[in-house]
């Protein structure tokens, strides 16, 4: 069973939730930038939720499907369609044999995952399969997808086969047929263009002027065009930040650090384990989807909250993953 | 002189900050820490990464806050205080001892001539010099299994290169200000490149895919450009 890369997208790569484990020897944590949306698309095809699937940034590529099979597509709406007609998201799909997705427009959202009922078939490095392009390790020989690729993936389960053929009753002329039901609107996220990211102060804030503060919380950053899967770059500079460089310690998804120019950046999955900018805040981890959903060109601005907020924000964004998941294990009992 | 600081990254990580300077006893303080974490971790904690003057734990928020019947930071960071307040028995045995072979100069180390003259040495002074030292490995970061090392004698300090090079190769070994290393994998930078090493500093095939640990003791070993060739084989 395997897909076919017909044209590679701006940038696609294999993600699974991170490369945990190994920071302390230098090696990024990688990994989906949106983990919610991989984890509700491998939810709706059965999988465990940190199974390894495509990452799609901004213009997707074409593949075509070898064998039939059960996706399904979240975060991003780019637009989707198979054998050139829409296809809806959120909800798991049957796709016919030789039958090819593609994309379009981004209508919400730059960022899709696509999961396969099986998972991907690939080698496992350090424990994960997501790919760290700076290194060249993980998912797909350590690099984006290119026009040719034959990308393995594993079996439907005997369970998920024998779910589908409940609601697979159309014709075998239907290139696909999605599930009637999708993901209740309360547990669908929603992407803004210009968001408004929560924050936490970072371990560095009080070594800030209060000018540069101030401007922290106020102004409406845009993302500059050389962001990457390492950060996004602010356009804006704070004021007056001269705490120069500091000695390294450890930095994580979401930490915006400021570098002595005074444009902030925000660190996101292919970061270093490590830094030596001051850090002024820490996004929170249930905002994180909304930041990076967010494109080069669009604005963000920032949000204080307290950590005990970030914490309830936290298992909060959980429980609608566990309410989900529960949903979709009584969904799929045969 | 025992005391930690403790602060929160975000939800989802502790700091524990043992000192503001880059020391031998500081680095001792945070490798005890992160030695009894290796040995028994908590549940809910994810990974743990030494540096300088902290060591940074990740963990599950819902796992340690009980999934929000407590409050998780002040569960860690009351443990992380009880563990870290354990007194450190003077280190018995310094960490492993690891020679990293180095062929100095010609097209392995361009700036070879530049560290020697800015420094009023001679080149075999300078190899001397940087192959005598023996150097600590004090954290792992910036790229996969790169070392930063302290301990390089002051009379081959070298400010950085004015304008970077596009890329490095990897292997290069090299002086930056007062500090030296190794580039794993190929990357621009502002190194002043003294040699090269037919090892690999990081290789995700192998076992232990990191060649060095934070605590190890690096020593140079010069090599002929022959024997360069024949590792390199």
């Amino acid at each position: 069973m395997s897909l076919e890369i017909l044209q590679p997208g701006l940038l696609t790569t294999i993600q699974d939730r991170g490369r945990y484990g190994y920071q302390n020897a230098g090696i990024p944590v990688s990994g989906a930038m949106d983990a919610v949306a991989l984890r509700m698309a491998n939810l709706l095809v059965g999988n465990g939720e940190g199974e390894a699937g495509l990452e799609i940034t901004w213009k997707g590529p074409a593949i075509r499907f070898k064998k039939d099979c059960l996706i399904a597509l979240a975060g991003a709406d780019l637009s989707a369609k198979v054998e050139g007609m829409p296809v809806k998201m959120w909800r798991p799909v049957y796709v016919r044999e030789e039958c090819v997705l593609e994309f379009g427009e981004a209508v919400q959202g730059c960022r899709a995952y696509l999961a396969v009922s099986g998972g991907f078939d690939i080698p496992r490095v350090m424990n994960s399969a997501s790919t760290y392009l700076r290194g060249r390790i993980g998912g797909w020989a350590g690099r984006a997808l290119r026009k040719g690729d034959v990308i393995p993936y594993g079996e439907m389960s005997k369970e998920r086969r024998a779910w589908s053929k409940e609601w697979v009753n159309g014709p075998d002329d239907q290139s696909f047929i999605p599930a009637k039901w999708t993901v209740p609107p309360s547990l669908l996220p929603v992407y803004e263009k210009n968001p408004v990211i929560r924050a936490v102060e970072g371990p560095e804030y009080g070594l800030f002027p209060a000018g540069s503060k101030n401007i922290f919380w106020k102004k409406k950053f845009q993302i500059n065009p050389r962001s990457d899967r390492m950060g996004y770059r602010l356009a804006g500079t704070l004021p007056d930040v001269n705490t120069g460089e500091l000695i390294s310690g450890a930095v994580t998804f979401g930490t915006v650090q400021v570098p002595p120019g005074g444009e902030p950046v925000v660190l996101l999955a292919d970061r270093q384990a490590t830094g030596g900018y001051p850090r002024i805040a820490q996004v929170i981890t249930a905002d994180f989807s909304k930041l990076v959903q967010a494109f080069h060109g669009d604005s963000v601005r920032f949000r204080k909250v307290s950590l005990q907020e970030a914490q309830q924000l936290y298992r909060e964004q959980e429980q609608n993953i566990s309410t989900l998941r529960q949903a979709l294990q009584r969904k799929f009992e045969v | 002189m025992n005391s930690v600081r403790i602060y929160p990254l975000g939800e989802i990580a502790a700091v524990v900050e043992f000192g503001k300077r880059i020391d031998y006893e500081t680095h001792v303080r945070v490798m005890a820490l992160a030695e009894r974490l290796e040995k028994k971790s908590f549940p809910g904690m994810i990974e743990y990464v030494p540096a300088y003057t902290t060591l940074t734990v990740y963990y599950d928020p819902l796992i340690v806050g009980k999934n929000g019947q407590e409050d998780a930071y002040q569960n860690v960071r009351a443990m992380l205080l009880d563990l870290a307040k354990v007194k450190v028995k003077k280190r018995k045995e310094p960490g492993r001892v690891v020679e990293i072979p180095v062929c100095y100069g010609g097209e392995f180390g361009p700036d070879l001539d530049e560290v020697a003259g800015s420094n009023k040495l001679s080149v075999e002074e300078v190899i001397g010099i940087h192959s005598g030292g023996q150097y600590l490995v004090y954290m792992l970061g910036f790229a996969p299994g790169f070392p930063y090392l302290g301990g390089m004698d002051e009379r081959i300090a070298t400010p950085r290169k004015a304008t970077p090079r596009q890329a490095i190769p990897a292997g290069s070994v090299g002086i930056a200000g007062a500090q030296t290393g190794i580039y794993p994998l190929e990357t621009p930078g502002g190194w002043q490149l003294i040699g090269r090493t037919p090892v690999s500093l990081f290789d995700p095939q192998r076992e232990d895919p990191c060649l060095l640990r934070a605590g190890d003791n690096v020593r140079f070993v010069p090599i002929t450009k022959e024997e360069y060739h024949k590792a390199k084989s």
